[in-house]
């Protein structure tokens, strides 16, 4: 009998992902899947991680995270065996805004897997948690999402689109008991900020953001601000008559 | 490009940060941002880490643990880790990093860099004695795997290389048992730098730590505190540690002839009073300062100057003595001198600092002039006696104080990467 917990990241290489897996695995041995879709890369994050917790098993699959019918053969393979506790769906990409609008290819791309990809692995994992009455899915947003802002409004439509189905879900799943948490960082020093540092953006410390996630998660809250003061600013900044706003160089 | 100091902040510079994460795009990133230097974590004092106006390569990103075999103590890791979260790995499992510096907030790479020493240096010698082997990645992408019995010229090299021969990207280290994460120690008062000298001879054998403060004001005479420390068996649970930053830079140095008097003289007699013999956790006994992150800033913002030489030891009386006469003098004080004797071994990589001697560690507020004034007394005493300065804690050394007190920089220059390059290798090799 397998008494771990079993855990699945999609797009495990991310910064904040594998500050996450490393909070899970310190916190107890766990049953931990980590997919990627380079599998070297993410055979790096797995051996630390076995390093971390010898008592742990972390398992490595590498997919393409556009291929609709290999992520549906993942996911099911995944949950055939036995239900899965928690999945956090991490990956995304983050374009200079302008290339964006310049470069049609890269406009796609940034939609696709910031958006597309997110809900084709999720769709198929609520499936089987439904079903199994059981689990909890964390989505990765951003506050880019609540409001779009010339600055980076292809990859905030993006994630727009997962907060309003991360919203549609958590209807659709309300007299279940499985959770589905929208989790929106705030800036956070991964290598998705490196370039935007030089520019004097904040950020906040991986570790600390991921605390919050993996309590967010652990408390099946249904939206998490990390950190929590972009609740706030996001607030103010979703509520400034267009005149002002207009005027914000954001 | 953003600014960028090291730990003493005597400045700071713009310099473009390409962070590297990913190991298996190492060779593309620094390939295409070359010549620049690798930075670990920052930790050296002077400009051995920087390259004002170019590039530096962040290594922090490097963070992952690769293997641990428990059984015989053999840890393989990328190079941005910090000894920190090594010991958090393995101390619990009964090992511990053979050496390490007075802080554990430094990387791998860095520690290889400077082939970094302790206070167990008579028993373990310095931190590259422990490398098994290191990847070593080269800017126009060769790859050199290297140890004491492979390609060691390389590794040679790399010890105590600055940085300057490729960029380390893992490394295996062969940790040391302990049977516990305490140590019993002893608090020795000394009065005269011929009482140190006894103490540590006499506790050479016996003792696998030693060290000591050294009171700076006192007009050269050379009263302090001799400390001593062995493992033993004990608990591996840690006192609680609360960490604290200096919440903000002071606006002028906190340390300076008013406060630092009475501070070393209190220092003496408090630690006088009290028992000598203790069992302390090695957390506070080795990283005293750890836990008052940015302890930096206590000098104000126009940093500090550290100084650490090591002379041979047949003359080191005498030229501690005059250093000390020379900063009392002086009246500019140094509230951390540490004093202490290195063992009668050296260490493997060409430039490596420790070897044979006594070697002694000083602190400065930087006052422009006066304080450079200071410094090249001291120089003046070290290359009397033939001795050397530490690069890593070192923003000013006159080059020809470099080439007397390192005779294998020729030959450590065939190893040179021509893609790397940082203020200090200009500063003291040209390019
Ligand atoms: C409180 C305190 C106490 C200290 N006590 C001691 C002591 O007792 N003994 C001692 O020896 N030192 C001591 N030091 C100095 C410190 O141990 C060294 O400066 C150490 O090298 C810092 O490591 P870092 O990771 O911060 O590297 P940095 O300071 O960022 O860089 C140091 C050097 O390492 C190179 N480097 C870093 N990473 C790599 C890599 N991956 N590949 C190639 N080169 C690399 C850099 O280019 C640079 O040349 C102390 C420092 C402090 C702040
Ligand atoms: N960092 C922030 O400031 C911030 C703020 C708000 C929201 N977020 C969101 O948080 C999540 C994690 O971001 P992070 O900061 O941890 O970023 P990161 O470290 O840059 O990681 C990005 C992840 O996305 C994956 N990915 C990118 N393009 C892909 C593609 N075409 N196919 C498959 N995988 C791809 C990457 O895989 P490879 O490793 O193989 O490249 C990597 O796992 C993302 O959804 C991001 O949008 C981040």
């Amino acid at each position: 009998m397998n008494a771990k917990k079993r855990i699945v990241i999609i797009g495990a290489t991310s910064g904040i992902a594998e500050a996450c897996a490393r909070l899970w695995v310190q916190d107890q041995a766990v049953d931990l899947t980590l997919v990627g879709r380079d599998a070297l890369k993410t055979e790096a994050v797995a051996a630390d991680l076995r390093v971390r917790s010898q008592a742990s098993t972390v398992t490595v699959m590498a997919v393409d995270f556009l291929a609709e019918d290999k992520i549906k053969e993942t996911v099911d393979l995944l949950c055939l065996k036995q239900p899965v506790d928690i999945v956090l769906i991490a990956h995304g990409t983050l374009p200079d805004q302008f290339a964006a609008q310049k470069d049609s290819a890269l406009c796609k791309q940034t939609l696709e897997i910031n958006a597309i990809s997110p809900v084709l692995f999720a769709e198929v994992f609520v499936g089987h948690m439904e079903k199994a009455n059981h689990g909890t899915l964390g989505i990765i947003g951003s506050v880019a999402g609540d409001r779009g802002r010339k600055s980076n409004y292809i990859y905030g439509a993006a994630k727009g689109l997962v907060a309003r189905y991360a919203q549609g879900l958590q209807h659709r799943l309300a007299s279940s008991n499985v959770k589905v948490v929208l989790i929106k960082p705030g800036p956070t020093d991964t290598p998705m900020t490196a370039s935007l540092k030089f520019q004097g953006l904040k950020v906040a410390p991986l570790e600390e953001v991921a605390k919050k996630i993996v309590k967010a998660m652990s408390a099946g809250q249904a939206e998490a601000y990390v950190p929590w003061k972009w609740k706030i600013i996001m607030r103010v900044i979703q509520h400034l008559p267009s005149f002002i706003f207009a005027r914000l160089n954001i | 490009m953003t600014p960028l100091s090291s730990w003493g902040r005597l400045g700071s510079h713009a310099h473009r940060q390409i962070f590297l994460n990913d190991r298996y795009a190492i060779g593309s990133m620094i390939r295409s941002h070359q010549p620049g230097i690798a930075f670990g974590h920052g930790r050296s004092y002077g400009d051995v880490c920087l390259n004002p106006g170019g590039t530096v390569w962040k290594t922090r990103g490097l963070d992952r643990f690769i293997s641990f075999d428990p059984v015989r103590g053999l840890l393989a890791c990328e190079a941005g880790v910090l000894l920190r979260d090594i010991h958090g790995l393995v101390v619990s499992q009964g090992w511990m990093l053979p050496v390490t510096p007075g802080t554990q907030l430094v990387t791998v790479g860095g520690a290889i860099a400077n082939d970094v020493h302790g206070k167990n240096h008579h028993r373990y010698g310095s931190f590259g004695d422990h490398v098994l082997k290191l990847r070593l990645l080269r800017t126009d992408g060769e790859i050199i795997d290297c140890g004491p019995d492979q390609r060691s010229e390389w590794f040679g090299a790399t010890l105590g290389g600055l940085g300057l021969t490729g960029l380390v990207t893992e490394a295996t280290i062969q940790l040391r048992k302990i049977e516990g994460a305490w140590l019993q120690s002893e608090t020795i008062p000394y009065k005269s730098l011929e009482h140190f000298f006894e103490l540590a001879a006499a506790s050479e054998e016996d003792w696998e730590h030693t060290v000591s403060w050294i009171d700076c004001m006192d007009r050269g005479q050379g009263r302090g505190l001799f400390m001593r420390a062995n493992h033993i068996k004990s608990a591996f649970d840690e006192p609680k540690n609360r960490q604290r930053k200096m919440p903000f830079s002071p606006p002028v140095s906190l340390i300076n002839g008013l406060s630092l008097r009475p501070l070393n003289w209190s220092y003496y007699h408090l630690h006088r009073l009290k028992a000598k013999k203790a069992q302390v956790h090695y957390k506070p006994f080795f990283y005293p300062l750890d836990h008052v992150l940015e302890w930096n800033r206590l000098y104000g913002p126009k940093g500090f100057y550290q100084y650490q030489s090591v002379v041979p030891l047949e003359y080191g009386r005498d030229s501690i003595r005059a250093m000390l006469q020379a900063i009392a003098r002086s009246g500019e004080g140094s509230f951390l001198a540490v004093l202490k004797t290195f063992g009668d071994r050296r260490s493997t990589g060409l430039l490596s600092f420790p070897g044979p001697g006594v070697t002694l560690a000083l602190d400065f507020p930087n006052r422009n002039d006066r304080t450079h004034r200071l410094l090249e007394r001291l120089d003046a005493v070290v290359r009397d006696q033939g001795g050397r300065i530490y690069p890593a804690k070192d923003a000013r050394m006159p080059r020809d104080l470099f080439e007397s007190g390192y005779p294998k920089l020729n030959e450590f220059l065939n190893y040179r990467d021509a893609g790397i390059s940082s203020a200090l290798s200009r500063r003291l090799m040209g390019s």
